[in-house]
C-alpha cells in the first residue's frame, strides 16, 4: 500500500514537472484554444480531430491540460510554503527547546494560542487584510503552520538536550550554534520529517479551499482549488466534468502524500 | 477549583485582549484606516469629517483605547453594504450557522461512535478495516469539493435535495430555525452532513484508539474474570472511560465546525454568518469583517473555557495538573 502510494505520489510530482511537455495543449496559449470546443463532455472529439480526455471548459480548454497546469500550481504552493514554514518552526523551536525557561515559555504560549483556532479562519483573516496574491498565500500558508513545526522541534529538542552526546559537545567547549545545529537538530528531524509530509497535503488541501472562496490564488495562476470553484458555475447544468476530475486529481495527491506520511511514520516511529 | 477557575479566566481575558490587539493592529494599522473605515465611494470633504469623526487623526494608543472601549460596549462599527450596525448584522446570522454546526456534530457523533467502537472491538475484521479506509478517506477529502459532488448527485441527477438555501423556517423561542420543518430538513441534510463529514472521520479514529487501549486493561480483564457479560463490560466500563477525551475533543471541534461552516455555507448558500464573512469580503464591507472576528475570538474563548472547566469537572485526575500549570 505504501509502495503504491509512493509510486503514485511520484508519479504525480512527475506529471506536475513534465506538464508543459506531456499536457496535450498549453491550455492558456489562447492560440491553441477553439471557442467551437467549449463545454465538450470527456472522450468527446473536436471539429479538427483532437480528443478531449477529460471533457473541456467553458472556453473551450482541455481539461486533463488544464489540471495537468494546476498540479504544478498547486504542488509547488504546498511545497514551497512547507518548506518556508519548516525552516522558521524548526528555528524557533529549537530556540525554544534549547534555551527553556522564559523564552520558551513565551514562545509556546503563541504556539498555543495559534493552534487554539482552526487554520483555515487565520488564513481567511490573513487574506482577507493582506489581498489577493501567491506571496500573500504562501505568507498565510506559512503563518499557518508554523506552529506546528516549532511545537514538534521544541519537544524533542528538550529530550535530546539532556542526552549525553551533547554534555559530551559540551566538554569539548563547543560553541552553543554548533551543538544545536550539528548535534541536536539532526536528532530532531525525524519527527519533523513526518510532521512536514502531512503538512503538504494540509497545505495543498487548505490553498485549494482558499482559492475556491475566491481568496486564494489569483485567476492567473489557476490551482486546481480554482479550476473547481471555475466548473462550480456549471455544476448545476450538469457539466460535472469542470469541478469533478480536478477534484480528484486533488483527492488523489492528498491520499497519496497521507499514505507516504502515514508509512514515513511507521519507520521512522517518533512518538507524536 | 476555585483558584483554577480564577486563574483561567484571568488566562481567557489576557487572550482575549491579545486577540483584540491583534485584530486592531491588523485591520486599523497596516491597512489604511480611512480606507478601511470609511466608504470609498465618499468625495474629500466627507472623508475629513469622517477622520475626524471616528478619531483616526488621534495617536494609535488612544485609537486602541478607543476602539476597545467602544468594543466593550459592542459598537464595532456599521456595515457599508447595509448600514446597520456590524454586530446586528451577525447575531441575526449567528442561529442559522448555529443550527448547521450542531447538526453537522450531532450526524458526527451518532455515526461516529457506534462505527469506532466497532472497529475498536473486532479491529481484524474486514468490516472494521472498512470503516477505517473510509475515515483516512474522510480526512483526505476536501470538504468543498464534497459539497459540490452532494450538489451533482442529490440535486442534480438525483433531484431529491434542493442545492441552495434554507428553506422554510420555523419561529421556535424566537429564533427562526429550518430544523422542526419538513423543508427546513431537506435543506438542512446536505451541508450538515458535508460539515459532518471531516469531524465523523475523527470520532470514528478517537473511538477506535481509545476502545483499543481500553480493552487490554486490567479493569477490562478484572470484570471478565467476574463474569460480566461482554456487552455490559463495553457498555459500563469502557464506554465511561473513553468517554473523557471524546467529550473534550467534541466541544474543541464544536469551535472548528463553526469555523468550516465558512466554506459549507459559501457551497450551499446557507444564511449563516461564514456566508456573511465571505460576501463581506468580497465587497469590502470592513467593519462586519471586524465584527465576525472579534466575535469569533470571543465564541472560541469561551469554548475553550467551557471545556476546560468541563474536563475538570468529569476528571478529577486532571484538577492537579491543571491547578500547576
Amino acid at each position: 500500500m505504501a509502495l503504491f502510494a509512493l509510486v503514485l505520489l511520484a508519479a504525480i510530482v512527475l506529471a506536475a514537472v513534465l506538464a508543459p511537455v506531456i499536457s496535450p495543449q498549453n491550455p492558456y496559449n489562447l492560440a491553441e484554444l477553439d471557442i467551437l470546443d467549449a463545454k465538450l463532455p470527456p472522450g468527446a472529439t473536436s471539429v479538427d480531430g483532437k480528443t478531449f480526455l477529460l471533457g473541456s471548459d467553458e472556453q473551450g480548454r482541455d481539461m486533463l491540460s488544464a489540471i495537468l497546469y494546476g498540479l504544478r500550481i498547486s504542488l509547488g504552493v504546498g511545497v514551497i510554503s512547507t518548506l518556508i514554514a519548516l525552516t522558521l518552526g524548526m528555528a524557533i523551536g529549537l530556540a525554544a527547546g534549547y534555551a527553556g525557561g522564559w523564552v520558551d515559555a513565551v514562545i509556546m504560549r503563541i504556539v498555543d494560542l495559534q493552534l487554539s483556532f482552526p487554520s483555515i479562519l487565520i488564513a481567511l483573516v490573513l487574506l482577507a487584510v493582506l489581498g489577493q496574491g501567491v506571496d500573500k498565500i504562501v505568507i498565510a500558508l506559512v503563518t499557518v503552520q508554523w506552529a506546528y513545526y516549532a511545537r514538534t522541534v521544541r519537544s524533542t529538542a528538550m529530550v535530546e538536550k539532556r542526552k549525553e552526546y551533547v554534555d559530551a559537545a559540551m566538554c569539548l567547549a563547543y560553541s552553543k550554534w554548533r551543538i544545536v545545529y550539528r548535534h541536536i537538530l539532526p536528532n530532531c528531524l525525524p519527527p519533523l520529517i513526518v510532521v512536514a509530509t502531512v503538512q503538504v497535503a494540509h497545505a495543498i488541501a487548505l490553498e485549494a479551499t482558499l482559492s475556491f472562496l475566491g481568496l486564494g490564488m489569483p485567476i492567473t495562476s489557476p490551482s486546481l482549488g480554482l479550476l473547481i470553484a471555475n466548473g462550480y458555475a456549471h455544476l448545476l447544468s450538469g457539466r460535472y466534468w469542470m469541478s469533478f476530475f480536478p477534484g480528484v486529481a486533488l483527492l488523489v495527491t492528498i491520499v497519496a502524500i497521507n499514505l507516504v506520511g502515514d508509512h514515513l511514520r511507521d519507520v521512522l516511529n517518533p512518538r507524536l | 477549583m476555585l483558584i483554577y477557575l480564577i486563574r483561567r479566566l484571568a488566562q481567557s481575558a489576557l487572550v482575549l485582549f491579545v486577540m483584540s490587539a491583534l485584530v486592531f493592529l491588523g485591520v486599523y494599522a497596516i491597512g489604511n484606516p480611512v480606507d478601511i473605515l470609511i466608504n470609498p465611494q465618499a468625495d474629500q470633504a466627507e472623508i475629513a469629517r469622517a477622520t475626524a469623526a471616528l478619531g483616526l487623526d488621534q495617536p494609535l494608543v488612544v485609537q486602541y483605547r478607543n476602539f476597545l472601549v467602544s468594543a466593550f460596549g459592542g459598537e464595532l462599527g456599521r456595515s457599508f453594504a447595509s448600514n446597520v450596525p456590524a454586530v446586528d448584522l451577525i447575531l441575526q446570522r449567528m442561529p442559522a450557522t448555529i443550527e448547521l454546526a450542531f447538526t453537522a456534530m450531532i450526524i458526527a457523533i451518532v455515526l461516529g461512535l457506534p462505527l469506532g467502537l466497532w472497529a475498536g472491538l473486532w479491529p481484524d475484521s474486514a468490516s472494521a478495516k472498512a470503516i477505517m479506509a473510509g475515515s483516512i478517506l474522510g480526512f483526505s477529502l476536501p470538504t468543498f469539493w464534497v459539497g459540490l459532488m452532494l450538489i451533482m448527485v442529490f440535486s442534480v441527477w438525483l433531484g431529491w435535495l434542493p442545492p441552495t438555501g434554507r428553506g422554510q423556517t420555523v419561529n421556535v423561542l424566537g429564533i427562526d430555525l429550518s430544523l422542526f420543518t419538513w423543508d427546513g430538513l431537506r435543506h438542512l441534510f446536505m451541508p450538515a452532513l458535508n460539515l459532518a463529514l471531516f469531524k465523523l472521520a475523527l470520532l470514528i479514529r478517537l473511538t477506535r484508539a481509545g476502545t483499543r487501549e481500553a480493552m487490554v486493561q486490567d479493569y477490562v480483564r478484572f470484570a471478565r474474570a467476574k463474569g460480566v457479560s461482554e456487552r455490559r463490560i463495553v457498555r459500563v466500563h469502557v464506554l465511561k472511560n473513553i468517554m473523557i477525551p471524546i467529550v473534550t475533543v467534541i466541544g474543541l471541534e464544536f469551535g472548528s465546525v463553526l469555523a468550516f461552516a465558512i466554506v459549507t455555507e459559501t457551497i450551499f448558500a446557507w444564511p449563516g454568518m461564514g456566508k456573511l464573512l465571505i460576501d463581506s469580503i468580497n465587497v469590502l464591507d470592513r467593519p462586519v469583517i471586524v465584527a465576525y472576528l472579534m466575535i469569533i475570538v470571543f465564541v472560541f474563548i469561551f469554548i475553550n473555557l467551557i471545556v476546560d472547566l468541563l474536563y475538570t469537572a468529569l476528571d478529577p485526575r486532571v484538577r492537579l495538573g491543571g491547578a500547576r500549570a
